[in-house]
């Protein structure tokens, strides 16, 4: 019973693993180039669940300060998300540009495919 | 003047940067190049003015916007930072006057000025890893030379360069984001992000909070492991390696590897060592056992590989074991060894691409087969690749056995005698290898298809018989490299429990 109350009452880290997992199987299962890449997307973002959820404080303001409130939210946790977040638009764009290219020189993004006309010429 | 001398660190990351920007708006290739030739020539001199301050005065911290670390971002430069910096700086500036005729034969004209732009990209990316002391920058700079990789791969000239390319974006997207998850529980821990920050904060945590810590500790020696292509993480480089356009495998091959391994040694002992007694961390065993792993393994597939590019690339693979074995060792003739092949082995491994892009250059092809006799037509090249070879196996008088010699006095001095033979008997693997090209380049008739090879123009020429050189020179005189390497290694160690 303990166990399982500890579970439900860190239930962002649970969702926030089982994104991560998801990702990760999506990545490696697929055989579909641009799905690969879905999975990867998902895996990322799941990481920035890690990131921010920790920097909430439940009643928390953003930290300006004023006299009114005593609570803020760490603010720096959304900073390094913006940063990473870049990092994965730019991730994910490059990806998207290489399948392009690859559908271009193979006629298919399907990996089993490629791998097989890439034997035959 | 005097203010430049404190920015020096701002510096390595400011220049190749701003160069990258102003690259990529160049039309011609030829004000590109001369642009990219500047500044990677300008950047030596920078490492160099560092390593010396280092020298002189201790570590220099550099407080990005001047704000105090732990707040801001701290740039800090120890002897190892110093040190890899101008390893990789230093490499790239010798090789860059080769890239103009390997990159015009294997690149389109209109193409090149945003190689260079990449090229640049990269350069920034791998010496600000090397130079920051921030978790999460580290992560921004491992990306951003990462990212620039992926494209300097993809314009191989083969179309199987862009699906080696994909691959291993995938991979090393997969690799930073492990890094990143590992460094986000450690902020969770500790509230901060600050390389010495952590160190002192991890200590008092460790009582209550070990399990999360081992857990960034895992996530992170992956992450970082998937990106120096630790085996058996390494499946993405033979392939990416073999398609690259020429130049690119020989500067990535002495530069990307190297700096990820610069920050797994960082993370092991200036973060973790530095709070944590070694011991209690379940790495050195692990690392140590995956090390003699990647040494056997990956030569053995060396030996049967019929591209030459290939054949180096798993060369590699095994090469990164002998330098992590040194990590794994953690004592101070194992960790010395494993830095000073960390610059030993990029110089060797730089001549020995080189030279497969001077043949590519006169012949086009790189399969082992078909370069029969090639030695006789391209003397002065193979001569080069013959020294960087025997280097390779670790023969005496070159630098490849001055890192063997401290590596194996590591596994004795840790009283592990299979080790230490495992380190010799894996070394005659990379005679067979080695051997077995030198044999085809040497001793048979030049091939139907070589009738007009010849040593490629000076402008190759000279990087690669000057890298053949540091082979040699560091062989017989340690000062330099192996004098640091300890100092650095010294430092490391005395900072750990």
């Amino acid at each position: 019973m303990d166990a399982l109350l500890s579970v439900a009452g860190h239930y962002n880290y649970v969702v926030t693993v089982f994104l991560m997992v998801a990702g990760l199987y999506i990545v490696t299962a697929r055989g579909n180039l641009i799905k690969k890449l879905v999975g990867l997307a998902i895996f990322q973002t799941s990481v920035y669940l890690l990131y921010i959820e920790p920097g909430k404080i439940l009643g928390g303001t953003a930290p300006v300060l004023d006299p009114q409130f005593t609570t803020y939210s760490n603010p720096l946790p959304h900073v390094l998300i913006l940063t990473a977040i870049v990092v994965g638009v730019a991730t994910m764009a490059l990806g998207l540009a290489l399948v392009v290219r690859i559908n271009e020189a193979f006629g298919s993004i399907e990996e089993e495919e490629i791998i097989e006309k890439d034997r035959a010429p | 003047m005097s203010a430049a001398w404190h920015h020096l660190p701002i510096l390595q990351v400011i220049l190749p940067l701003f160069g990258a920007i102003v690259a990529a708006f160049l039309r011609r290739p030829g004000t590109a190049f001369a642009l990219t030739l500047a500044i990677s020539w300008l950047m030596p001199a920078i490492a160099g003015a560092l390593l010396w301050q280092v020298l002189a005065g201790g570590p220099v911290s550099y407080h990005l916007g001047g704000w105090e670390p732990p707040w801001g971002i701290e740039y800090r430069v120890d002897l190892l930072n110093a040190f890899v910096l101008l390893l990789v700086s230093g490499l790239a500036a010798v090789m860059m006057p080769a890239a103009r005729r390997s990159i015009d034969l294997e690149i389109e004209t209109e193409r090149q000025p945003r190689f260079y732009c990449m090229f640049l990209l990269c350069l920034t990316g791998l010496l600000g890893i090397a130079v920051t002391g921030d978790a999460f920058n580290a992560f921004v700079f491992l990306e951003i030379s990462s990212l620039s990789t992926y494209v300097l791969i993809a314009l191989g000239p083969d179309r199987r360069a862009l699906l080696a390319s994909y691959r291993y974006l995938i991979v090393g997207t997969i690799g930073a984001t492990f890094y990143v998850i590992g460094v986000g529980l450690l902020y969770l821990v500790t509230g901060t992000l600050n390389m010495a920050d952590l160190a002192s904060r991890i200590g008092p945590a460790w009582e209550t909070q070990s399990r999360a810590i081992l857990a960034a500790l895992g996530f992170i020696t992956v992450g970082i492991g998937l990106k120096l292509a630790l085996f058996p993480l390494h499946a993405w480089l033979p392939n990416a390696y073999t398609y690259a356009p020429s130049w690119v495998t020989a500067f990535l091959s002495a530069s990307a590897t190297k700096v990820a391994i610069y920050l797994l040694v960082r993370f092991y002992f200036s973060v973790f060592g530095a709070a944590v007694d070694l011991d209690l961390l379940p790495v050195a065993s692990f690392i140590t056992v995956l090390s003699v792993a990647a040494m056997v393994l990956a030569s053995i597939s060396a030996v049967f590989e019929l591209n030459l590019k290939r054949m180096l690339a798993y060369s590699s693979v095994a090469q990164i074991g002998y330098i992590t074995l040194g990590i794994g060792l953690q004592n101070q003739a194992g960790v010395t060894g494993g830095l000073v092949h960390i610059v030993n082995h990029g110089m060797m491994k730089a001549a020995l691409f080189l030279a497969a892009a001077a043949v590519f250059l006169r012949v086009r092809t790189v399969r082992i087969p078909e370069l029969a006799g090639i030695g006789r037509k391209m003397p002065w090249t193979m001569a080069a690749f013959s020294v960087a070879g025997l280097g390779l196996i670790g023969t005496p008088g070159t630098s490849g056995f001055v890192s063997k010699w401290y590596l194996v006095l590591g596994a004795i001095e840790r009283g592990w005698w299979p080790l230490a033979f495992l380190i010799v008997a894996s070394s005659l693997i990379a005679l067979v290898y080695v051997g077995r090209f030198l044999e085809v380049a040497w001793m048979r008739e030049p091939a139907q298809g070589l009738a007009e090879a010849a040593d490629p123009p000076g402008s190759v020429l000279v990087p690669l018989l000057a890298l053949a050189a540091a082979t040699v020179y560091f062989g017989l005189d340690t000062g330099l490299t192996a004098g640091i390497a300890g100092q650095a290694a010294q430092s490391l160690l005395g900072g750990t429990r």
